[in-house]
C-alpha cells in the first residue's frame, strides 16, 4: 500500500538550504509520533474477520491493510482505543505499554 | 514617439498600473478612499479588457486570504485596501509575508477609528510596519502607477519573495486628477516577465504548504524573512534603474535627494506632502536659504545608509509625518533618529506630527518648520504637534 514512510530529514546547516517559507515536499514524515500512548491495540488475528471497521474508524490512519489481516503502525498509533471499542468481534485488546 | 497621457485620479492610475501588470487574480473589498481603484479593475475584468479572476470577497480578511491562496501556487495577485480594512487584514499580512507570497497591495492611507474618519493620514500602514511587508509611499499618481509595475518585479524576485504595499495618500492622491503617462502594454510585458513560483501546484512535485514550526526552526524562518527584505534594497535600486531605461522615469530607489547636498536644514518626509515641501524648498532656496527635502520612498526595507549619508552635514533635521505612536513619538522619526544616532553625530532633531484625519498641511506650516529648524528653537519635547486649533498650556 502507498503509505508515506518515515524519511531521514537532513536539517540544513546553511540558511541558503532552508526551505523558502514554510513550504516543503508533501508526504515527508520527518519523525515518529506515538510517545503519548499508554495502551496499545493488539489485534488477535485468530478472532479477526478482516471486516476493516478498525481501518475505517482509526482517526490517525494507523491501521494497515495487508493481504490477510490488518496490522497496527505503532510508530504513529496514539492508543486512543477507538478500534478496540468498535471491533465487532472483540479481536482488539488494549494492552498497557511496558516502559 | 507620441506619449499616451490620461487625466486621471490616483485610484485610476493604480487600476491601470495593475491592469498593465496582468494579474491572474484580484481579490479585494471596497473601502473609501480605495473604492475607485477596485471598481475600475472590476470594470476591466467585466468588459474583457483584463483577463483575470476578480474575486468578490466578503471582507478584507477574506481578500488577503484569497490572494494568498492564489499567490501560493504561482498566480500574480493583487489586492487593495485602506484604514479599517487594512487592520482587519492584519492577521493575513503576517501570514502572507511569512509564507513568502509576493502579493502586491495598494493601500489608500486613511485615518483609523475612533473617532471615525474617512480622511487621510498614515497611521494605518505605519502601524503595520512590522508585518513583514515591503512598504513604499508614492508622491503622485504617476509614481503610484509606476510603482505597481515595479512592485511586482521586486516582490517576485526569487531572492525577495516578499509582498509589497504601495501606499498613496487618501483623497490627496486617490481622488485628485493629474496628467499621467500610460506605459505601452508591450513595454510592460518586456519589463515584467511572468511570475515563476518555487511552489507550483503539481502532481509531479506535491508540496506541503504553510506548515507550522517548532522552536528548533522558527528563528531560522524569521531570519530568512528578514534577510530577504534586506536583500530587496538592492533589487529596488536595480528595478528602478531598469524602469528608467525602459520608460524614461526614475524615482531614485530608496529615497530621493532633493537639494540635500549642501543643505543646513532638511525635512525628511514621505507621501504626497513631499510635493508641497519641494515647493517650499525651492522658494527658500531662491531666498538664499540652504534647505533640502529628503523624500523617504521605502519604509521597509529602511533606507538607513541613504539617510545617514544625506544628513551627514546638516545642522538640523525635521521629520514630518501624519502619524504618532501614542505615548512616544512618530514611528518615522524613531527610525530616522536611530539611523542618525548610529553615526555618532547629534544634529538638532525635531518630529513634526500632524495632518491627522485629513487636516491639510499648508505651505505656511512647512515654512514654519524650516524656521524652527533654522533657529533651532529649544522646546521641551522632540515631538511637535503643528497647527493645533487649541491652546495646550497648563491651566491654572
Amino acid at each position: 500500500m502507498n503509505r508515506p514512510t518515515k524519511q531521514n530529514y537532513q536539517r540544513p546547516t546553511h540558511i541558503d538550504d532552508f526551505p523558502v517559507g514554510p513550504q516543503f515536499e508533501a508526504g515527508h514524515l520527518a519523525d515518529t509520533n506515538a510517545g503519548w500512548r499508554t495502551f496499545k491495540p493488539v489485534i488477535d488475528h485468530e478472532k479477526c474477520i478482516n471486516c476493516l471497521i478498525c481501518y475505517l474508524v482509526c482517526p490517525d490512519g494507523t491501521i494497515i491493510k495487508t493481504e490477510t489481516k490488518p496490522d497496527v503502525d505503532y510508530d504513529y498509533c496514539k492508543g486512543c482505543g477507538v478500534c478496540a471499542h468498535e471491533c465487532p468481534k472483540d479481536a482488539i485488546e488494549m494492552v498497557k505499554e511496558q516502559r | 514617439m507620441k506619449k499616451n497621457k490620461l487625466f486621471i485620479s490616483g485610484d485610476e492610475a493604480i487600476a491601470i498600473g495593475t491592469k498593465l501588470a496582468r494579474p491572474h487574480v484580484i481579490a479585494a473589498y471596497p473601502i473609501t478612499p480605495q473604492t475607485i481603484a477596485v471598481e475600475r479593475l472590476s470594470d476591466m475584468v467585466e468588459n474583457g479588457e483584463l483577463q483575470a479572476e476578480y474575486m468578490h470577497v466578503e471582507s478584507e480578511h477574506s481578500a488577503i486570504s484569497a490572494a494568498m491562496g492564489a499567490s501560493a501556487v504561482g498566480a500574480r495577485t493583487f489586492t487593495a485596501s485602506s484604514s479599517q480594512g487594512l487592520v482587519y487584514m492584519a492577521e493575513g499580512l503576517h501570514y502572507a509575508s511569512g509564507g513568502r507570497f509576493p502579493i502586491v497591495m495598494m493601500n489608500a492611507n486613511r485615518s483609523l477609528a475612533l473617532p471615525w474618519s474617512i480622511y487621510g493620514d498614515q497611521r494605518d500602514s505605519l502601524g503595520l510596519l512590522d508585518s513583514g511587508w515591503i512598504q513604499v509611499y508614492a508622491e503622485d499618481a504617476q509614481e503610484a502607477l509606476d510603482m505597481i509595475i515595479q512592485a511586482y518585479k521586486i516582490a517576485e524576485h526569487p531572492k525577495v519573495l516578499t509582498p509589497i504595499m504601495v501606499n498613496i495618500d487618501g483623497f490627496i492622491l486617490t481622488h485628485t486628477y493629474e496628467m499621467v503617462e500610460i506605459p505601452e502594454q508591450e513595454a510592460v510585458d518586456a519589463f515584467l516577465p511572468p511570475f515563476e513560483t518555487p511552489n507550483k501546484m503539481s502532481f509531479e512535485e506535491p508540496k506541503n504548504m504553510g506548515f507550522s514550526s517548532q522552536p528548533i526552526d522558527n528563528t531560522e524562518f524569521k531570519y530568512q524573512q528578514d534577510r530577504a527584505i534586506l536583500y530587496a534594497h538592492k533589487i529596488i535600486e536595480q528595478t528602478d534603474a531598469e524602469f528608467d531605461k525602459a520608460f524614461g522615469r526614475k524615482y531614485h530607489g530608496m529615497v530621493e535627494n532633493y537639494r540635500c547636498d549642501d543643505a543646513d536644514q532638511i525635512i525628511v518626509t514621505l507621501g504626497s506632502i513631499c510635493g508641497t515641501t519641494r515647493l517650499i524648498v525651492d522658494e527658500l532656496r531662491n531666498q538664499g536659504e540652504k534647505v533640502g527635502l529628503l523624500k523617504i520612498r521605502y519604509m521597509r526595507p529602511f533606507p538607513e545608509k541613504e539617510i545617514q549619508e544625506l544628513t551627514a552635514n546638516a545642522k538640523a533635521i525635521g521629520v514630518l509625518e501624519k502619524n504618532i505612536s501614542f505615548g512616544y513619538e512618530g514611528t518615522v522619526y524613531t527610525n530616522v533618529n536611530s539611523a542618525i544616532a548610529k553615526t555618532g553625530k547629534r544634529p538638532y532633531l525635531k518630529n513634526f506630527v500632524g495632518g491627522f484625519g485629513g487636516r491639510n498641511i499648508s505651505k505656511d506650516d512647512i515654512r514654519k518648520m524650516f524656521t524652527t529648524l533654522k533657529t533651532q528653537e529649544k522646546t521641551e519635547n522632540t515631538v511637535e504637534y503643528f497647527n493645533l486649533n487649541v491652546a495646550t498650556d497648563e491651566r491654572r
